[in-house]
């Protein structure tokens, strides 16, 4: 980390805050870290440019506002974001497994280095890891679900994108020049105030999470809009998918929550910059307004992540279980409910601030109320698998895994609800086993089950089922492994956030807990070969006919990967499980005798122009570069009237290209047709009604 | 169950005819939901404004310095320029060019002449000595009513960008849709200055 005493107190009028000094290249770590992205980075480019591809890749992905292609760019940027998160989390858990001092001292990382990982850790989990991954499986599939040709706004669907990438490149841009914020991944102030935090890593917490919450407010609108007015004729609200019914409730709450966040931050910005007086320890200031705002953000936040991950576990239980989901009226209604109680709790995550015994009484209960939807949609799942005929494919295994394990989490949840509980419990390794336990167990093996199910939809060839089995049952080893033990320390009164300790008795179960994450370090390693291994052997496993799961809705009437258009015709929708519904009926896999043109969006350089101006701007802001701050705004300012400006910004696909590309799509369905006369799943089979058990 | 319910005939699955789908009304309930989300960025400032509302920390008070017939003045050139931006609109509906054009811009003024008096307003308080710095009390003044007076900027700003397209193209349907949009966000805000006129002005003096 730089020397403090290199921090410029009196900016540069050109460089700012920036010198030489700001870049870390005495720390080995880092400068290892460095190296490393270089060489990646000069090889992808290199690549690249060896191939010819800078066009292809400008055109047809950086400049696309295809919601799928955005989905996976999504999803792409969390998988390289969740391995700087995890890499954070190896370094906490080793140092911790280490630093004892009976055994070999103090560990390897010194405290303003860890201090830096555990924010960084936390906040590239949750913002840059699991944001873009539900975002990402939302652009994928929403639009296709409900038989949509694109979302609302495509333009600012890529342009959220893009102000995203900004905000990770901001954290990422953190390790390697100046420092990242030291506060947790919160930043509660005094802390994070000028005085105690003079250097700028604070202000990449600031500018990153800035940047990319407005992207997110922006897709929470798209996606508003989209659901509400663009779903294919019949599909009244009580007939949208479940995973629709959840993105819907999870928009809502981003659309509701972020501006608290902007607020949160713009304060905090203003008392660094400007030397208001919000949360300062004299003149008035009030830290505790700051910890109620950032929360009043922070618990719909969470489940933001979560209910669209109970949608995914939703279309999966009923895929694989042969059977209409249980219950689905009380499911809707259940994620209604904790959309609504969610912005009713924030005071749980601080009940020692002293707001008095019935306020806390107030906020415990409305904590526990929660525990009354989320045990419904349990129900939900487990009635939809009684007397199913499950399949155990791999989603299916991540569901498993997922019941057991967030029911585990959500009861430790309840037990932390009790105020008197949560005095002795909080800031404690019981609350950060807790906490992992609901978004390891829940939120994200929602979101590898939600991969593993649409990845033929978004490809066009399924992902290798015994590795990805492989990696559920590894993913969910490792993580008992790696947090129960926690729950035991914080029993034993060790508290979060330590880089040091002396209690020899805690390192046993630290030990474990190392253990534990070197199995999930392994478990991500099978994904990623699983990832390479299906890509290498993807001719035999394409899926042709565009229904690999023997799925339920709208997403699987189309070909994979779908048409930029989608849908050829539009659906028109009569049932729940409208695609179960067509191949009931026998109307699956026909195709229309005729097609009309298409009108489509045009892909713009706007999106990816105006994000990475923001980019300059932040990074501006951060080192104190008022006149590059200045022109990078005008600049962004500028592009955006341009693009106001702009014509044609939409065209028609003529039914020639429709045809053709309609035809390949049936002439694949036949083939599929006459590959598997008689495979498990084949086409033929399909067409017939399932018979249901009684 | 719906499961058993047998399609009628010539049920395919799909549409028989495409139908245009109506894109003004998509940006029109967008703009509504941003707007939304605006008012929750506006709650949380007041949600501040009303935690720090008394954290003074002995330095100057508001009611030392608020003029209430200066924001009275204020008040009303925001309030009736809502007015005339609906007499603008009228004329867009009529699709009269010239009446729209003398509207916007007498509302422009408005607008212009509001924000001359809340910049003039914010000088002079810092010239008594009550700046954004001086406690918490005046940084979450300032936040507020600086953010609503950002946005009438914003708004400002946005009417001339407009104006160059109404010039270009004439009244468009395009071009109604974002006038629509933008005469929802000038309603809005006269809303939220309602509020700030209420609970910062008023209250300040009391």
């Amino acid at each position: 980390m730089a020397n403090k005493a290199t921090i410029v107190t009196d900016p540069h009028p050109i460089f700012g805050k920036l010198t030489w000094d700001s870049i870390p290249y005495h720390d080995p770590i880092i400068l290892t870290t460095f190296l490393v992205v270089v060489m990646i980075g000069v090889g992808v480019v290199g690549a690249i440019l060896y191939y010819g591809k800078l066009r292809y890749l400008w055109d047809e992905w950086l400049t696309s506002v295809d919601h799928k292609k955005i989905g996976i760019m999504y999803i792409i940027a969390a998988f390289i974001m969740l391995i700087r998160g995890f890499s954070d989390a190896l370094l906490m858990r080793s140092q911790q497994a280490l630093a004892v001092s009976d055994t070999s001292g103090v560990g390897y990382l010194p405290p303003e280095h860890y201090d830096q990982i555990f924010t960084a850790h936390g906040v590239i989990m949750i913002f840059f890891v699991a944001m873009p991954l539900i975002v990402g499986l939302m652009n994928l599939v929403v639009p296709l679900q409900i038989g949509a040709r694109d979302v609302a706004f495509p333009f600012l669907n890529s342009l959220s994108f893009w102000l995203f990438v900004v905000g990770a490149m901001l954290v990422n841009a953190s390790l390697f020049v100046g420092e990242f914020a030291a506060t947790g991944w919160l930043a509660y102030p005094p802390l994070s105030g000028l005085e105690y935090s003079p250097w700028v890593g604070v202000d990449y917490w600031l500018w990153a999470l800035q940047i990319s919450g407005i992207g997110t407010l922006l897709s929470g609108v798209n996606f508003f809009v989209t659901i509400i007015r663009m779903r294919a004729p019949g599909m009244s609200l009580m007939k949208m998918p479940v995973f629709t019914w959840t993105s819907l409730c999870a928009n809502v709450l981003i659309i509701l929550a972020f501006p608290i966040l902007t607020v949160t931050i713009t304060l905090l910005t203003l008392d660094r910059y400007i030397g208001t007086n919000f949360f300062t320890n004299d003149l008035g200031g009030n830290q505790m307004m700051y910890v109620n705002l950032v929360w009043a953000w922070g618990h719909p936040e969470v489940y933001i992540l979560m209910l669209p991950a109970f949608g995914i576990f939703s279309e999966v239980t009923a895929t694989f279980s042969r059977k209409r989901l249980f219950g689905y009226t009380s499911l809707v209604w259940a994620t209604a409910c904790i959309m609504v109680l969610s912005f009713m709790v924030w005071l749980h995550h601080f009940f020692t601030m002293g707001a008095g015994a019935s306020v806390n009484a107030f906020f415990g209960i409305a904590t526990m109320i929660i525990s009354i939807p989320t045990g419904v949609k349990i129900f939900n799942w487990l009635f939809t698998m009684y007397k199913g005929r499950v399949r155990f494919d791999s989603p299916m295994w991540w569901t498993a895994s997922f019941i057991i394990t967030f029911t585990i989490g959500g009861v430790t949840g309840v037990m932390l609800a009790i105020p008197a509980a949560s005095f002795v419990l909080h800031n404690s390794l019981f609350l950060v086993a807790h906490f992992h336990n609901v978004i390891i167990g829940g939120a994200l093996f929602g979101y590898f089950a939600g991969l593993t199910y649409w990845f033929p939809k978004a490809t066009g060839f399924k992902l290798n089922e015994t590795l990805g089995k492989w990696a559920c049952a590894l993913w969910t080893i490792g993580f008992f492994m790696a947090f129960m033990p926690l729950y035991v320390l914080g029993f034993m009164g060790m508290t979060r956030r330590l880089n040091y300790y002396d209690n020899p008795v805690w390192n046993d179960w630290l030990l474990v807990a190392g253990a534990g994450a070197l199995i999930v370090l392994l478990a991500i390693c099978v994904q990623f070969y699983q990832i390479f291994a299906s890509i290498r052997d993807r001719k035999k496993n394409l899926d042709l006919t565009g229904d690999p799961w023997d799925a339920r809705t709208l997403e699987w009437a189309t070909s994979s990967p779908p048409p930029f258009y989608n849908f050829a015709r539009t659906p028109e929708v009569r049932d729940r499980d409208q695609f179960h519904f067509m191949k009931e009926h026998n109307l699956a896999y026909k195709q229309p005798e005729s097609y009309s043109r298409i009108h489509m969006p045009k892909n713009t350089w706007a999106g990816i122009v105006i994000g990475l101006l923001s980019g300059v701007m932040g990074f501006a802001m951060i080192w104190h570069i008022w006149w590059l701050a200045i022109v990078s705004t005008a600049a962004m300012l500028i592009s955006f009237i341009v693009y106001n400006f702009q014509k044609g910004k939409d065209y028609y696909v003529e039914v020639d290209e429709i045809v053709a590309l309609e035809n390949e799509h049936f002439a694949k369905v036949a083939q599929a047709t006459d590959a598997s006369e008689d495979g498990e799943y084949s086409v033929r089979q399909r067409g017939t009604p399932l018979s249901m058990p009684a | 169950m719906s499961q058993l319910t047998v399609p009628e005939a010539g049920y395919t699955g799909y549409v028989s005819e495409e139908h245009h789908h109506d894109y003004a009304g998509d940006t029109l309930l967008g703009f509504w939901i941003y707007i939304m989300s605006d008012c929750i960025l506006f709650a949380s400032l007041f949600a501040t404004y009303a935690v720090l509302s008394t954290s003074f920390a002995g330095m100057i008070t508001p009611k030392e310095l608020f003029d209430l017939n200066f924001v009275a003045v204020e008040t009303a050139l925001l309030l009736f320029s809502s007015f005339t931006f609906g007499m603008a609109m009228l004329g867009a509906q009529k699709k009269n060019m010239t009446q729209l054009m003398l509207w916007l811009g007498i509302t422009f003024a408005m607008g212009a002449g509001f924000l001359a008096m809340e910049l003039y307003e914010f000088w002079h308080f810092t010239h008594e000595g009550a700046g954004y710095f001086t406690s918490a009390y005046w940084s979450a003044f300032y936040a507020l009513v600086g953010t609503h007076g950002l946005h009438v900027f914003a708004g400002m700003l946005w009417m001339v960008i407009l104006v160059v397209h109404l010039l270009k193209d004439g009244i468009t349907d395009t071009n109604f849709t974002r006038l629509s949009c933008l005469s929802l966000f000038w309603h809005f805000l006269d809303i939220i200055w309602i509020c700030v006129f209420s609970l910062v002005y008023l209250m300040g003096v009391m």
